[in-house]
């Protein structure tokens, strides 16, 4: 018998009693749909963070103090992964465990023809420029010379922070251009300006010797904040910041720029190697030393852990639905006994009946999964463009929910169209 | 000198039984003979009980029976799989059924078509036939009514219309007025006196009303599984 005919029953059928196909193919349709929102949406996230780290620097090795035995933030995340995305994991240090001025001075002696810029940062806390009224919210940082090299900041004025300005201990500061802006009207008007920082307890005066230009970062779900109160960086020589801390002289942790022709991942093996003589005989800590490669593939991993639980949980939904297609069928094909031992006594063998149920139920499952592949590509663009990063499902997830419905109708649907296909046709005719 | 016309259903010892719980078999048909010749209008005629409705069955190659044989059109189908008689049913019956059995939310035309969609016949000759029969069973302008549109008189003749679209060598009709009133039932019993005259159908009518019975030209009464009479009717 003509396929498109037995389309074309099916479709007639569905047609005439809207309401119960709609809900037969409703646990499709929800099936579909989260699957197709839950990739596009996954996507999106993973291409938000994956730009965003890689605007914070894709080259770059972050090497950091991590305990021997650590506390974990998440299953399968590590400390490196943890501290780039801010987590604070560090516990209780002494001096003696910091990464000291002369194991980097070694590092460089040792690996200097490989590294383009080494560099430091670390906070002194948040503040305020005032003066009179104008004013500037600013995060306060000690950092080293090559901080600019390796954040890839661009200078707009002046000059950055340099190792004279370190050895002094110099209250000297690069501020931003919205600062610069905010205090002196004008960013070159700020240049060998003095500027008044006020912190928690005390009052510090720098005087400007570089203005930088401020980029936003384009960082998911974070809250807007208005452009006055915008909180820009304000950068001072670590010595200096170490000086208002009363921060011991050693690090926790420092980036390093590897060379245009050197891997990352390659140096960052080498440099671990290179700590792991010094905390040998640590008992709590030890020096790691990872590239955002690396960071960026433990992400993945993440992500695509996630997502495959999240497929398992669709996939239970859709097993729900294609069971409540064949619940459907079966009470639809026993309204039709009398129909099918009318067909069977037209002349239609056991595999016309059988393939025409399949037919139904493959096409009840593939209009379902249709509709749930429009409600899934609403949701999933929707969603992604409140996240900042509108994604749109590749044709390939189109495609394999496509298929699964169908795959769904014939499995779901086998049973039934086979006890359809098995009645006695004098019975059927019987049947009242 | 009339021709010797060919015999369409060739019946000889004909026997049903069925199995109720063992050891016990129920004898319905005691080795039943029929012979019917192309052209023929004969009727079955039995109370219930009679085993009519068994008889009807093997008649129209919806059961087998337990022995006997069965020569349908030339082809000895007594012994046939169930495949086969699904085969035969397409294009060798035509049932006419006391309840109608259009399918529902299909257009007459559709219905008529049905037999020919099941035989493999292309569409647009099956199109051009329905619409042929429906003609002839003057059911012509509501072609695309469904059987929800319409009154039992028209969906019978729709059904009569259905029976003839593979051209069967019976057409086989089980109580066809039953469920219709008396003018109703009046003129689809006309409808098949007909077909009879004008097209030569042969029909087998199935029914326990006497006066129907009369009206064919042969009616065989069944009683207790077995023929009992054979005789000429042909009052109209």
């Amino acid at each position: 018998m003509d396929f498109i005919e037995n389309i074309r029953l099916a479709v007639t059928g569905l047609l005439s009693n809207k309401m119960r196909a709609l809900l037969t193919m409703l646990g499709i349709i929800i099936g579909i749909a989260a699957v197709i929102t839950i990739v596009t949406l996954g996507d999106a996230i993973t291409s938000t963070v994956s730009s965003t780290m890689e605007e914070m620097g894709g080259k770059n090795i972050t090497v950091l103090l991590e305990e021997k035995n650590p506390e974990v933030v998440l299953p399968g995340m590590s400390q490196t992964l943890g501290v780039s995305m801010g987590f604070d994991i560090m516990g209780n240090m002494a001096e003696s465990d910091l990464i000291s001025d002369e194991m980097i001075g070694q590092l460089w002696d040792r690996y200097g023809d490989e590294i383009q810029a080494l560099s430091m940062i670390e906070q002194v806390g948040n503040g305020k420029a005032q003066d009179g009224r104008a004013y500037s919210n600013l995060s306060v940082s000690g950092v080293n010379e090559d901080y600019e090299k390796s954040e890839s900041l661009t200078l707009l004025e002046g000059r950055f922070i340099n190792d004279r300005d370190i050895d002094r201990a110099v209250n000297v500061a690069v501020i931003s251009d919205k600062t610069a802006e905010a205090i002196f009207g004008q960013a070159d008007k700020a240049l060998a300006q003095e500027i008044k920082v006020h912190m928690d307890t005390e009052i510090q005066t720098y005087t400007v010797v570089g203005i930088y230009e401020y980029e936003e970062l384009v960082m998911p779900m974070t809250t807007q904040v208005a452009e006055e109160d915008v909180r820009t960086a304000f950068y001072i020589p670590l010595s200096t910041a170490r000086k208002q801390t009363g921060a011991p002289d050693g690090c926790k942790s420092f980036t390093l720029m590897a060379k245009q022709n050197i891997q990352p991942s390659e140096l960052a093996d080498k440099v671990e190697n290179f700590f792991d003589v010094y905390y040998r005989d640590n008992v709590n800590y030890r020096c790691s030393a990872a590239s955002m490669d690396t960071i960026i593939e433990q992400m993945d991993d993440i992500m695509g852990t996630v997502s495959v639980a999240i497929a398992v949980i669709a996939g239970i939904s859709l097993l729900v639905g294609g069971i409540g297609v064949m619940n459907i069928m079966l009470v639809s094909i026993t309204e039709r006994t009398r129909e099918i031992g009318t067909r069977k006594a037209l002349g239609a063998t056991n595999g016309n009946i059988r393939i025409q149920f399949v037919v139904e139920a493959v096409i009840i499952c593939l209009i379902g999964g249709i509709i749930g592949i429009i409600l899934g590509i609403l949701c999933g663009v929707f969603g992604s463009s409140v996240l900042g990063y509108p994604a749109f499902p590749g044709i390939g997830i189109i495609l394999i929910a496509v298929t699964f419905s169908m795959l769904i109708g014939v499995f779901f649907g086998y049973y039934p169209a086979n006890k359809a296909a098995r009645m006695d046709p004098i019975e059927a005719l019987r049947y009242e | 000198m009339s021709e010797e016309k060919q015999v369409i259903i060739q019946m000889k010892g004909i026997r049903k039984s069925f199995y109720i719980g063992q050891p016990h078999e129920l004898e319905i048909l005691h080795g039943i003979g029929l012979s019917v010749r192309k052209g023929e209008f004969v009727s079955i005629v039995g109370a219930s009980g009679s085993g009519k409705s068994t008889l009807m069955n093997i008649i129209g190659a919806l059961d087998r029976p337990t022995s006997g044989e069965y020569i349908l059109d030339g082809v000895d189908i007594s012994k046939a799989g169930d495949g086969e008689l699904s085969g035969i049913r397409n294009r060798k019956i035509g049932f006419v059924f006391q309840t109608f059995n259009l399918i529902p939310r299909t257009s007459a035309l559709k219905n008529v078509e049905l037999p020919m969609l099941y035989s493999g016949t292309s569409k647009s000759l099956r199109t051009a036939r329905a619409k042929e029969l429906l003609e002839i069973v003057e059911m012509g302008e509501r072609m695309s009514h469904q059987p929800s549109e319409l009154s039992g008189g028209q969906k019978q003749r729709v059904a009569i219309a259905r029976a003839m679209a593979n051209d069967p060598a019976i057409i086989l009709a089980d109580e066809p007025t039953g469920a219709l009133d008396s003018e109703t039932g009046r003129l689809v019993m006309d409808l098949f006196h007909k077909l009879h005259r004008e097209q030569g159908k042969t029909i087998v009518l199935i029914t326990h009303n006497q006066e129907l019975a009369l009206e064919t030209e042969r009616i065989l009464t069944l009683r207790d599984g077995n023929f009992i009479s054979d005789e000429k009717g042909g009052q109209v």
